[in-house]
């Protein structure tokens, strides 16, 4: 029994994880690997409902990280790790390394040292290349690219499996995770009590992973955040399977103040994403997309790459990064009351998730607390959603294809319908198995959707009867 | 060798009309491939509109229209593979072809891609706002309704004014929802009187010349922002109906590299009916969004009837002349022209659709010379047609020139 209500015994715990993005998801593993029983809690009603769920799937090598910080260690640590492991978790990788390119003279000479940086980050294989190279790797682009940095290393990966895939070897370790449940407050008395929508919860250490309520979950807990949340949102569009064979390469800018580094991106799944844009906001869950900035990204996209001017639109999103009033993260451990804080992760959180959960694993260690001996790696494989390996559809005796743009078959569906942990709303369903995310949206797909997951989103896709 | 002599890609009323007019004209192993569970395409879903009048002499509502299609289909002697996707198309009429039994690949002399339209969904149109649960189109809508007795939403707000929003309001009405309004960007309705006075007289208020500026909900849609004029106002409801703004069904040609026209975003087509690839045909909606059925029926079959001719040579290697048109015309099939061929029995005629309204004089304009002229008002979604004369097979440049009326 998990569950437990206020009026019982509290559930107790090692350690309690604080949200169920990217990073909440690889610190359970982590933690569970270690040997700790971990409980996360999560408000949304799936995992990835906060900033993990928007993101441009890419596996930086850290490169253009700031020279000399913990972003630019825990971004390489957690690439080596992601690499290491994402084969045993049946996660792919798509090699297509990355372009940084210059459009105009000055940017161009700005290229030697945007090198010279990664370089003196660890990250050797990288070059400057001349526009005939440039156009040569990538002949898709607008002829007035000048010259280019060539970062070999950089990869783009499914950013929502991934997490998954962390998440659920936890859970196999005997991890918790509640979902649609609010941490309310907390309160340190030599260990950790919680209150939460979902009643009591005893834990040694708390681990605060809240990502755009990082400060409020702080706050919560009675400790004083040291940073304040600013959230900062981008929209993105992603354009139809057809433009994949013109972007081979993941496009960025030479960073400045005008293209606020809006990128050009093959994804895994074999769409092109671009995006995404840098807005400033208060608030902390709307994340709208605009019209105007939609277009705008197109014609960016067709500027950089003439070829994508015609190409469909299949989607459009936006999210919001977690930054803070200082561009590094906010990563604080409170020896006293032991609780770690993984704040202002604001952009590099894919990259860098399994590098933060070693990182607190680390911080955790000098609280002192003992934890039970480390777990073998339990098996645990997500679907392959990606185009880089071969899908269900390609296997024999899948049932249908219920999703015909994305491929996705009815034993895929129902596999994640009765995986360890089910899709909580519709979001979810679409990130474990790319249902209805391909060009018609469900035009085809949706009502079917809306069958097979009767009884069992809080947001059912289908209204019931009146009366 | 090839396994078939054609296969038709799409078993809605223009695939299923090419078969048919395929085996009539004595061709034989002639398949068709859909990746439903039954053919009918579009006209699965559609539960009020009568189908069949002019080419079955009777009528049929929805789903009992496609039974006929395929009832005709296997009776005069086609292999009908539903369930089967097509995957990839091959420049020799190898097709990649999935099915619940895995993978494999189908051969033909000939295909007809005959896939069809859909309409845009929210993400193509660049709407607004929050992306909750309860935006869908007439299709889904139609979907949920038709083959599974459920309901998506209650009070939904309706966007267009095209010939599939009468179905779209009936929908609702005739299940338990209460269209909150109907909403059209553009100045006018864009179906014809008397249908467009339809949804007043069901007290669905409709109002032309609104824009949605924000979709309101953190998890089902609770209301949408509109614009009209200056003023802004907030209709609370708990769906968002996007109706029409079709588009073709083109993956597939996206994918192989085929041409894709940028007027129509269905594929190059000449007066057969053939693309850039000449083994390749295509008919009905994924010519052009978008016909009634009964139009991608006759459109099939005269498809069909050409492409049986044309089996009986190789594959055409005759040089293509683009169709070009400008300013407010949207877009023309066919839009290439195969040189030296004759206009077939694919096409009599040239289709044009205008991007707006617009009234002024249309002109077939070639080698510079104007060849036919045609003057009037024109809405967009409305089909335009165009005598084709037998010069266009031998130009060096074909054009449509519009001269607006001010």
């Amino acid at each position: 029994m998990t569950r437990t209500t206020r009026t019982s015994a509290p559930h107790s715990c090692d350690v309690a994880v604080i949200g169920a993005g990217v990073v909440g998801c690889a610190v359970a593993r982590r933690f569970a690997l270690a040997g700790a029983s971990v409980v996360v809690v999560e408000r949304g009603a799936d995992i990835l409902s906060g900033a993990s769920k928007a993101n441009s799937a890419i596996l930086h090598t850290g490169f253009d990280a700031p020279p000399g910080s913990l972003e630019l260690d825990l971004v390489k640590a957690g690439r080596e790790e992601y690499l290491s492991i994402h084969r045993d978790l049946g996660l792919s990788i798509v090699k297509t390394g990355a372009l940084v390119c210059a459009w105009t003279d000055a940017e161009a000479d700005g290229l030697a040292a945007i090198a010279g940086q990664g370089r003196e980050n660890g990250i050797a294989d990288l070059d400057v290349i001349d526009a005939t190279a440039v156009r040569a790797l990538m002949p898709g682009l607008a002829p007035e690219v000048r010259a280019a940095v060539e970062v070999r290393g950089e990869h783009v990966i499914d950013p929502w499996s991934a997490p998954l895939a962390y998440v659920t070897q936890a859970l196999a370790l005997g991890a918790k995770v509640w979902r649609g449940c609010e941490l309310l407050s907390g309160r340190f008395d030599g260990d950790w009590l919680l209150d939460t929508s979902r009643g009591g919860l005893r834990a040694g250490a708390v681990i605060n992973a809240a990502g755009l309520f990082g400060d409020d979950v702080d706050r919560r807990l009675g400790l004083a955040p040291d940073f304040t949340i600013r959230p900062r949102k981008g929209q993105f569009i992603v354009l139809d399977k057809a433009a994949a064979r013109h972007v081979p390469k993941i496009v960025l800018p030479v960073p400045n103040e005008i293209t606020k580094g809006v990128v050009i991106c093959p994804t895994a799944f074999g769409n092109v994403l671009v995006g995404p844009t840098a807005e400033e906001q208060d608030d902390r869950t709307r994340a709208t997309v605009e019209t105007a900035t939609l277009e705008m990204l197109r014609d960016h996209g067709g500027r950089l790459v003439p070829a994508l001017r015609d190409i469909p639109v299949t989607a459009v999103y936006a999210g919001l990064r977690p930054g803070t009033e200082k561009k590094h993260y906010r990563v604080t451990a409170r020896t006293e009351s032991r609780a770690i804080t993984l704040g202002g992760i604001r952009s590099t959180g894919l990259s860098a998730a399994l590098g933060l959960a070693q990182h607190a694993l680390r911080l955790f260690e000098t609280f002192g607390m003992p934890l039970g001996p480390p777990a073998a790696i339990p098996p645990v494989t997500v679907p392959n959603l990606t185009e880089a390996e071969p899908r269900d559809w390609q296997r024999p005796d899948h049932g249908e294809i219920v999703c015909h743009c994305e491929m996705v078959t009815r034993r895929e569906i129902e596999a994640a319908l009765a995986g360890p942990l089910p899709p909580g709303d519709f979001g979810g369903l679409r990130r474990r198995t790319r249902a209805g995310m391909g060009r018609c949206q469900g035009f085809y797909c949706n009502a079917r959707l809306a069958e097979m997951t009767r009884g069992r989103f809080r947001v059912p896709l289908a209204v019931e009867p009146e009366g | 060798m090839s396994d078939h002599d054609v296969i038709v890609v799409g078993g809605g009323p223009a695939g299923v009309a090419a078969a048919l007019a395929l085996r009539a004209e004595g061709v034989g192993h002639v398949a068709i491939v859909d990746r439903e569970p039954v053919l009918g395409g579009a006209t699965r879903h559609c539960a009020h509109s009568p189908f069949g009048m002019r080419e079955f002499g009777r009528v049929y509502l929805g789903a009992a229209y496609g039974r006929r299609l395929e009832r005709d289909a296997r009776a005069a002697g086609i292999t009908v593979l539903t369930g089967h996707s097509v995957t990839g198309l091959g420049d020799d009429g190898t097709l990649s072809v999935a099915h619940p039994g895995g993978v494999g690949t189908l051969s033909a002399d000939r295909v007809v891609l005959a896939t069809g339209a859909r309409e845009m969904p929210r993400s193509a149109r660049m709407l607004p706002g929050d992306r909750p649960v309860g935006i869908l189109t007439t299709g889904a809508l139609q979907s949920y309704v038709a083959f599974h007795g459920l309901m998506p939403f209650r009070r939904p707000v309706i966007l267009g004014s095209e010939l599939v929003t009468l179905s779209a309001v009936l929908t609702c009405l005739t299940h338990g929802a209460r269209p909150v309004a109907v909403l059209e960007t553009g100045p006018v309705p864009l179906a014809r009187a008397p249908l467009r006075w339809f949804p007043g007289v069901m007290g669905v208020p409709f109002r032309t010349g609104v824009g949605i500026v924000d979709i309101i909900g953190r998890d089902r849609v609770e209301a949408v922002r509109i614009r009209r004029g200056g003023q802004e106002e907030v209709l609370d409801c708990d769906g968002l109906l996007l109706t029409g703004r079709f588009t073709p069904e083109a993956a597939l040609l996206w994918q192989a590299g085929h041409g894709v026209d940028r007027g129509s975003g269905g594929p190059l087509i000449d007066q057969t009916g053939r693309t850039a690839n000449p083994r390749y045909f295509a008919a009905g909606n994924l010519l052009r969004p978008v016909e009634t059925g009964g139009w991608a029926f006759r459109e099939g079959r005269a498809i069909g009837r050409a492409l049986a001719a044309d089996l009986r040579r190789a594959p055409s290697a005759a040089t293509t002349v683009p169709v070009a048109v400008e300013g407010p015309v949207k877009l023309v099939v066919p839009n290439i022209i195969r040189r030296g061929e004759r206009p077939a029995a694919g096409f009599d005629r040239f289709q044009l659709r205008f991007l707006r309204p617009c009234k002024g004089t249309l002109a077939l304009v070639i080698d510079g010379r104007p060849a036919h002229r045609l003057s009037g008002s024109w809405l967009p979604e409305r089909r335009v047609l165009m005598p084709m004369p037998t010069a266009v097979c031998q130009a060096d440049s074909i054009r449509f020139e519009f001269r607006e009326d001010h």
